[in-house]
């Protein structure tokens, strides 16, 4: 793992450099909140973020994709046949990503890139992208990753690593990929001390995160018991059946395919974002709905990503304790108190 | 407003002691600055997690339609107009519900509270009559509450319940002021103005539906954003599809909304909803002299027809 340093007073440089070979991704300030944009300036870059409101899933996993598109035109010799739309895989560098989110790319891979199934789009769009992260030095007060089986230097998921040391940034690099593409920069080693610093950062940043709730607790439980308890009767009241939590978590997945015919001549095959807070997400076609209550849909939410998962893969939650669930639910439903509860194998909640 | 914390778990627990109610609807304590959890206390022990407090602006009349037990219910102004409509819509009697009426001075707007801290992370908040103190890492500031409030509290007009069996405070000095400042402005906009606006407004829908989740006027069994048999509205976030949400969700609501304003404070990306709703508020107040929820008899004017009805848009 070499390490190597860049200056503040050099940063916007260097991500010009980068931008001159790749399209990147960094956080870019919209308003109150943040999120990834890919850059049309360097300047717009901004590390001064906790976290971005929305996760950077949409980078391989756009909330609205048109998959394939076709003609419906008679006269069209090519009618009817399904063609893959044109997608662009050029390749990009995701800078300043955080931690956790690089490590729910690596838990979404269970699914979209696995060796038995591999969703094209998204494995090809992680082939050609770079992730450089960027360590959390002072995680909030909503972030409980050090419960989920990462961290806020974890590199998990990672090509390579920035860590803020104050005048400038240590650049860690874990992969050959981060080593192709850093090597362009012509980047200067780390100074001695500088090991040390982030070693003193990495410590002190593990520390402030607290304990939310313990995973293996809810693996060693019954599926059927913690399906069947009734902490799901004072979890579920509050829940909107929104899709907040889903839309912006990392590692929710799910997606709906639908056809859109436009003008009766041509058509699209689209695939969007769904969400299991919704009770269209499970309705048949035949009008039954296995999910049709809420309760059964806040306690399938909270079961996937903290049981079924774990179980399933054996890799821990489907989740990796970035909070944005927890800062944006309307109503406050809180994942680190349901893991509590679910963990518990107490049947009296609160 | 935190005096009537006391108040409604001493009615709770009498309530469900005395086996009057089968639930009480409330808020508890959330796990973070400026939030509560809406909760529902089912035993007199449940009720002292009850509490009240400037962060209770998510409306509880959301929680009431199609239920079929006895419901005990603390109501702001705007909730209890939420009933009222609720009641003559059907969707909940007025003989299951036991009202706690509470007399309301807004809610606090904690993300303009959060543009005063320049980035900092709210570790906590404590409320005490009309101050509130915040503090995290390396800072505390104190704020007046009376201006950080929810923008649809700001301009609030029926701060007081409409509808109760129990008050849980006196009565507040309803506020005199211009409510509509905002939709004039948008109104005196060149059509394609207007499209731009609205246009950039919605851009950062995320269609999750929280607006629509949160609203106590939007109960229908199927929602229009629902129906697949056919489907009704495109679920991507092209333009044309958020749109087509926005502008369908705010005409439903037109004459049944109280302006809550618990769609704005669910958005997770911080879309001002209230500007599509509030115009159709005025435009029915303007054309038929109505106020959602205010009287018990009268059902909503679009709900309704009379040979008088005014008709200059026809």
């Amino acid at each position: 793992m070499s390490e190597m340093f860049i200056a503040k007073g050099d940063f916007p440089a260097i991500i010009e450099r980068l931008m001159s070979r790749y399209r990147v991704y960094a956080p870019v300030k919209n308003g109150r909140h943040y999120e990834f944009a890919a850059l049309k300036e360097a300047g717009a870059a901004d590390l001064g973020f906790k976290n971005t409101r929305m996760s950077p899933k949409a980078i391989f996993y756009p909330q609205a994709e048109r998959m394939f598109e076709y003609s419906l035109a008679k006269d069209d010799p090519e009618v009817n046949i399904v063609k893959e739309t044109p997608k662009d895989f050029s390749p990009q560098v995701v800078l300043g990503i955080r931690p956790c989110d690089a490590k729910a790319f690596r838990l979404d891979d269970a699914n979209f890139c696995s060796d038995k199934f591999k969703d094209p789009w998204w494995a090809q769009r992680r082939e050609s992208t770079t992730l450089i992260g960027f360590a959390c030095n002072s995680p909030s007060s909503t972030c409980f990753c050090t419960s989920v089986n990462t961290g806020p230097f974890d590199t998990t998921g990672l090509d390579a690593m920035l860590v803020d040391t104050g005048d400038g940034y240590a650049l860690q690099v874990i992969t050959e990929k981060g080593k192709n593409v850093l090597g362009i920069l012509e980047l200067k080693p780390a100074p001695a001390q500088v090991a040390g610093k982030v070693e003193e950062l990495k410590a002190s940043a593990e520390k402030s995160v607290a304990t939310a709730f313990d995973p293996p607790a809810i693996a060693q439980q019954g599926t059927l018991d913690i399906f069947n308890a009734p902490i799901w009767d004072e979890i579920h009241f509050a829940c909107l059946n929104c899709g907040t939590c889903t839309f912006m978590c990392p590692t929710c997945w799910c997606f709906d395919i639908q056809d859109e015919v436009q003008e009766g001549t041509k058509g699209d095959r689209l695939r969007l974002w769904d969400s299991c807070m919704f009770s269209l997400f499970t309705f048949h076609g035949s009008g039954h709905n296995p999910r049709s209550q809420k309760v059964q849909r806040v306690r399938q939410r909270f079961m996937h990503k903290l049981k079924y998962y774990q179980d399933k893969y054996g890799t821990g939650t489907a989740c990796v304790g970035c909070g944005r669930c927890v800062q944006a639910c309307p109503v406050n439903i809180d994942i680190r108190q349901v893991g509590r509860l679910m963990g518990s194998g107490c049947s009296c909640p609160a | 407003m935190q005096a009537y914390t006391e108040k409604i778990r001493e009615a709770a627990k009498r309530l469900l002691a005395e086996k009057k109610v089968d639930g009480v609807i409330g808020f508890r304590k959330g796990t973070m600055p400026f939030m509560n959890e809406p909760f529902m206390a089912k035993t007199p022990e449940q009720a002292d997690l009850l509490v009240w407090d400037g962060n209770c602006g998510i409306n509880l009349a959301n929680y009431l339609p199609k239920r079929t037990d006895k419901i005990a219910i603390v109501a702001k102004g705007c909730d209890s107009r939420n009933i009222s409509i609720q009641i003559l819509e059907n969707q909940i009697k007025r003989e299951q519900l036991h009202i706690l009426g509470a007399p309301c001075k807004g809610m606090t707007d904690k993300r303009k509270i959060q543009d005063e801290l320049d980035g900092k992370e709210i570790l906590q908040a404590e409320e005490a009559g009309d101050k509130v103190k915040v503090s995290g890492r390396d800072f505390e500031k104190t704020f007046n509450r009376s201006e950080y409030l929810q923008e649809n509290c700001a301009i609030c007009i029926h701060r007081n319940p409409v509808i109760s069996d129990e008050m849980l405070g006196e009565p507040v000095q309803e506020q005199q002021v211009e409510r509509y400042e905002d939709i004039k402005q948008i109104e005196a906009m060149l059509p394609e103005e207007k499209r731009k606006h609205f246009d950039e407004l919605i851009e950062p829908c995320i269609r999750c539906y929280a607006c629509r989740s949160a609203c106590p006027a939007c109960y229908c069994p199927t929602c229009f954003v629902d129906e697949s048999k056919p489907q009704w509205v495109g679920k991507t976030t092209d333009p044309t599809d958020t749109r087509t949400f926005h502008f369908l969700r705010a005409f439903h609501v037109a004459g049944r909304c109280s302006d809550c304003g618990a769609c704005e404070r669910s958005c997770p990306v911080g879309i001002k909803v209230r500007e599509f709703t509030k115009k159709l508020e005025k435009e029915v107040k303007e054309l038929y002299g109505y106020e959602a929820g205010m009287v018990q008899d009268l059902r909503p004017p679009l709900d309704v027809y009379r040979p008088d009805d005014p008709e200059p848009f026809l």
